[in-house]
């Protein structure tokens, strides 16, 4: 739905939905700070950002032709068909040193308590680094969409101009 | 009971409806960018899947910062698209209106 409607407002809302569903699958998943993170940070704030970009370039209208919107169509079923396959035909066996491996979640706390942990302890430089990289997004949008607003006069003194002699053209204009 | 399966599958839906939006709107940038946002979903829904079943928090950790990115690749990408409505005057990618 996201990608087959013609309105993009309309995708933008079955995104939101798409959204709230993970938001729940999270939940049952028992990772609720995530759930509740991926509600803030993307209902709240990406979606608005969507509409308000939809809202402001106007409505777009594109229309693929019906034959390649076909082709598509067959060709992403059995791209699926194939994943489910290699899904369903596989089966992966947990090694022992992966399980090993990593922080297993203490039993006695909450998970936003355990994430915390473990965030502030052993994640600390990448946590470092994920705000760098908001941070440089946000200035490099700002940067983006800044609309310089130059002064006319100032800019009128600073073009090079062609001098032309009004009166002589216009005794020309009557000589003819 | 639902198994890891069945998440792996639903986020495989995901991505594949990710890669067909990318596939089939190439006239509309911003239905591109909004399948590209599916797909770092479909991804994410994989990480907290496996977290959750091999009891292993680093996951979710990783899909923190997935979330962080994709957000701040969203913010990009929106201010490019405007940058390039307000240049061109219509967002085609690759239009026959040049």
């Amino acid at each position: 739905m996201v990608i087959r409607s013609t309105q993009t407002v309309y995708s933008v809302f079955f995104l939101i939905f798409a959204f709230l569903n993970a938001a729940g699958l999270l939940i049952m998943l028992h990772a609720e700070f995530l759930a509740f993170i991926l509600l803030i940070v993307y209902v709240g704030a990406v979606a608005v950002l969507f509409l308000f970009v939809v809202m402001m370039l106007g409505e777009t209208q594109t229309k693929t032709p019906l034959s390649r919107r076909y082709a598509c169509a067959v060709g992403g079923v059995c791209l699926f068909l194939l994943t489910a396959l290699g899904i369903m035909v596989v089966r992966w066996k947990t090694s022992s040193e992966a399980l090993i491996f990593g922080f297993s979640p203490t039993v006695d706390m909450k998970n936003t308590e355990a994430l915390g942990n473990l965030l502030y302890t052993h994640y600390l430089i990448p946590f470092q680094g994920v705000g760098l990289i908001l941070l440089i997004a946000m200035i490099g949008a700002i940067v983006l969409t800044l609309r310089h607003r130059r002064k006319p006069l100032q800019l009128l003194s600073n073009e090079p101009m062609r001098l032309v002699d009004l009166r002589s053209s216009s005794m020309k204009e009557e000589a003819r | 009971m639902i198994g890891l399966d069945h998440y792996l599958l639903l986020a495989a839906c995901l991505f594949m409806i990710g890669v067909l939006g990318v596939i089939m709107q190439r006239r509309n940038l911003i239905v591109m960018l909004m399948s590209i946002e599916l797909m770092l979903l479909a991804t994410v829904i994989n990480f907290v899947a496996f977290s959750h079943f091999l009891e292993n928090l680093t996951g979710q950790i990783f899909s923190l910062i997935i979330l962080a990115v994709a957000a701040a690749e969203t913010a990009i990408g929106l201010a490019i698209l405007v940058v390039y409505f307000r240049n061109r005057g219509d967002i085609n990618v690759n239009g026959t209106k040049g």
